[in-house]
């Protein structure tokens, strides 16, 4: 056997090399960028000071007080919270288009993603307008319903594409050997449709987590998040190491999250990849 | 009593008659088998027992209680599933065990018993497996185990070999058989495969068009067709359009336009000039090299057209006067010889009075 051929090694090359540059300019460089950032010192005027060695002050500053683990902790509540609740309200949503004529899916999936065709700020306004007559305002009520309402396509859209490719002969053969309308749900529905589950909780937990627009337009000083603590470090207090200490906590801990998930699912997952 | 039974059932589907006025009955641990080409309503009619689907007329019976009103959910019988449907995210202990949980089975009892079936359909190896992790075979095997390991007083099959390949399906026909007498449940049994309906069935239904053609046991209805498409759709048949030219209680004598008289018997009081078509298997056909004689009723000369050599048996198909085709079906067990004609050759076709059968219109 011969080795690929040169043409077929110059296709490779030529698929692979833009998005392996784009990804090492835009993600890795940055990171790496805010990782090193992170061991150094403030400058006087912000930005950084010059360079005297490691300095683990950053991190020393983030142990020290207890109000960032508290906002560290509020953030992945509201993000665990609000994938709950998401995932609540897109299910029977997502189960009705699923099952809806096919003709009138697209029209229903389309409805789905029409807010997505205005500005998300905009929105968000809308809802200020919304919500402040109903004296909702600056409360976690309205954080909750803001990130709710930016994320639920997200858990919608996986969980139809799931859906919608069940092969029913399972749900009349679970009926046929005695399953009532619930026990076909949680024997045979559910289970098979975990991996829309995984796919939409884990687009709707990690934009919670880092989100900062929700909570600063529509939530009170109390319901900051880790985000909105970031961007007050590089724009008000021109702390960067802080920043980036806090970014990379962040991005640690959604990579834990998703990654412990992750492990989760392909244990719970034997046989759905097959079917879905 | 039987154990199922159709009373006039009939389904529509906004103007066609998928099942028109259907009455049969299934007994206790018969190998009941519904054959037609597809379309003809057999699947219907397996839905609606299964209670899928419901009769617009008529009723469905099982132990003389009408299943109207009852969900398949509550119905005593179980399904194997043309595309088996086996829940992929359970092993095949899981899938079997599955009527058993819904049944409330107690665990133990239910262990034990998954454990017997899959020992009777040869899988107790195999019962940790995924579904994805099986073979064509294998999965069917286990579509059956969950639908037998319940007890069911009848098991629905639809067209539950259809997806093998011949090998397979031929070995699975054995075990099928088999494991139906072993286990002593009734099975309603749905194909187009009419091979497969003779070889499984006790009695078996030839279904056209929503009505049953005929329902008998599989000889019977090989050697005594109830009519023109039941002749034609079970087995290969030579159909001859014919005339009465005489009716006597021994002798029936028939006039083929184009072709001659042929001789032939009938036990039923026919009238002369009545028009129907006499069939005729092609292996009751003997074919002769044209000046061999042969002491049969029935002589007429040709040429060989065509043949189809198939190892252990040769197909004639044998030009006739007024160039009409029939075709003849003869073993090639004489030692020594492959072909006794060859395409060309001037043969003579001979068979008995009493091979083939009159069919009225």
């Amino acid at each position: 056997m011969a080795g690929p051929s040169r043409t077929d090694r110059l296709a490779r090359w030529a698929t692979t090399l833009p998005p392996t540059l784009f990804l090492l300019a835009f993600v890795a460089a940055p990171t790496a960028i805010m990782v090193l950032a992170s061991f150094r010192e403030p400058g006087e005027f912000g930005g950084l000071a010059p360079w005297h060695g490691i300095s683990f002050e950053a991190y020393r500053f983030l142990l020290s007080d207890v109000i960032y683990a508290e906002i560290f902790l509020r953030s992945l509540v509201v993000a665990a919270l609000t994938t709950v609740i998401c995932l609540l309200l897109a299910y029977p949503l997502a189960w009705l288009i699923a099952h809806s004529p096919a003709r009138r899916r697209d029209l229903l999936v389309l409805l789905v993603t029409l807010p997505f065709a205005s500005n998300f700020l905009i929105r968000i306004y809308a809802w200020m307008m919304l919500l402040g007559p109903l004296n909702l305002m600056f409360t976690p009520w309205a954080v909750m319903i803001g990130m709710v309402y930016v994320h639920l396509p997200f858990m919608v859209l996986p969980l139809y594409v799931n859906l919608e490719r069940h092969d029913l002969a399972l749900l009349e053969a679970a009926r046929d050997l005695g399953a009532g309308a619930w026990t076909r749900f949680w024997r045979i529905t559910f289970p098979l449709s975990l991996p829309g589950v995984y796919a939409g909780a884990t687009l709707v937990f990690i934009p919670v987590f880092g989100m900062f627009a929700v909570p600063e337009l529509l939530g009170g000083t109390g319901d900051i998040l880790i985000a909105n603590l970031i961007k007050e470090q590089f724009l008000q207090d021109r702390d960067w190491p802080l920043g980036s200490a806090l970014s990379i906590l962040l991005t640690v801990a959604v990579l834990a999250c998703v990654g412990l998930a992750a492990l989760a699912a392909r244990r719970g997952l034997r046989g759905t990849a097959t079917a879905s | 009593m039987a154990l199922l039974e159709l009373r006039n059932v009939t389904r529509r589907f906004g103007r066609l008659e998928a099942v028109k006025d259907v009455s049969l009955a299934v007994e206790a641990g018969e190998f009941f088998t519904l054959l037609g080409p597809s379309g003809c309503g057999k699947t219907t009619i397996l839905r609606m027992i299964a209670g899928f689907d419901a009769p617009d007329e008529g009723d469905i019976l099982l132990d003389g209680k009408s299943l109207a009103g009852v969900p398949p959910e509550k119905r005593p019988l179980h399904t194997v599933f043309q595309s088996y449907a086996l829940f992929p995210h359970m092993t095949v202990a899981g899938n079997v065990a599955f009527p058993l949980e819904m049944a409330k089975e107690s665990a133990p009892v239910a262990r034990q018993r998954v454990a017997e079936v899959l020992e009777l359909v040869h899988l107790a190896d195999k019962a940790g497996r995924y579904p994805h992790e099986l073979s064509g075979g294998e999965k069917q095997r286990v579509a059956l185990a969950r639908g037998l390991v319940g007890r069911p007083r009848l098991l629905l099959l639809d067209e539950s070999l259809g997806a093998l390949d011949a090998k397979l399906r031929e070995q699975m026909q054995i075990e099928l058989i088999a494991l139906q007498r072993e286990v002593g449940i009734a099975f309603v049994f749905v194909t187009h495969a009419q091979d497969e309906a003779l070889a499984l069935s006790h009695r078996v239904a030839v279904m056209r068009a929503g009505r049953i053609e005929q329902c008998d046991e599989p000889d019977k209805l090989y050697t005594q067709p109830a009519n023109r498409f039941v002749a034609d759709f079970i087995g290969k048949v030579n159909l001859i359009d014919v005339e009465v030219a005489a009716a006597s209680k021994v002798l029936l004598t028939l006039h083929a336009p184009g072709l001659g008289e042929i001789a032939a018997t009938d036990p039923r009081p026919l009238r002369a000039g009545e028009r129907g078509t006499f069939a005729l298997r092609p292996e009751l056909i003997r074919v002769f090299g044209h000046k061999e004689s042969a002491d049969l009723k029935n002589r007429f000369e040709g040429r060989v057209r065509e043949l189809l050599y198939l190892g252990d048996v040769t197909l004639y198909k044998v030009e006739l006067a007024n160039s009409f085709v029939i075709e003849a079906l003869m073993p090639n067990a004489a030692p020594g010889r492959a072909k006794f004609h060859e395409v060309g050759d001037p043969v003579a076709v001979c068979w008995r009075h009493d091979a083939g059968i009159y069919l009225a219109g």
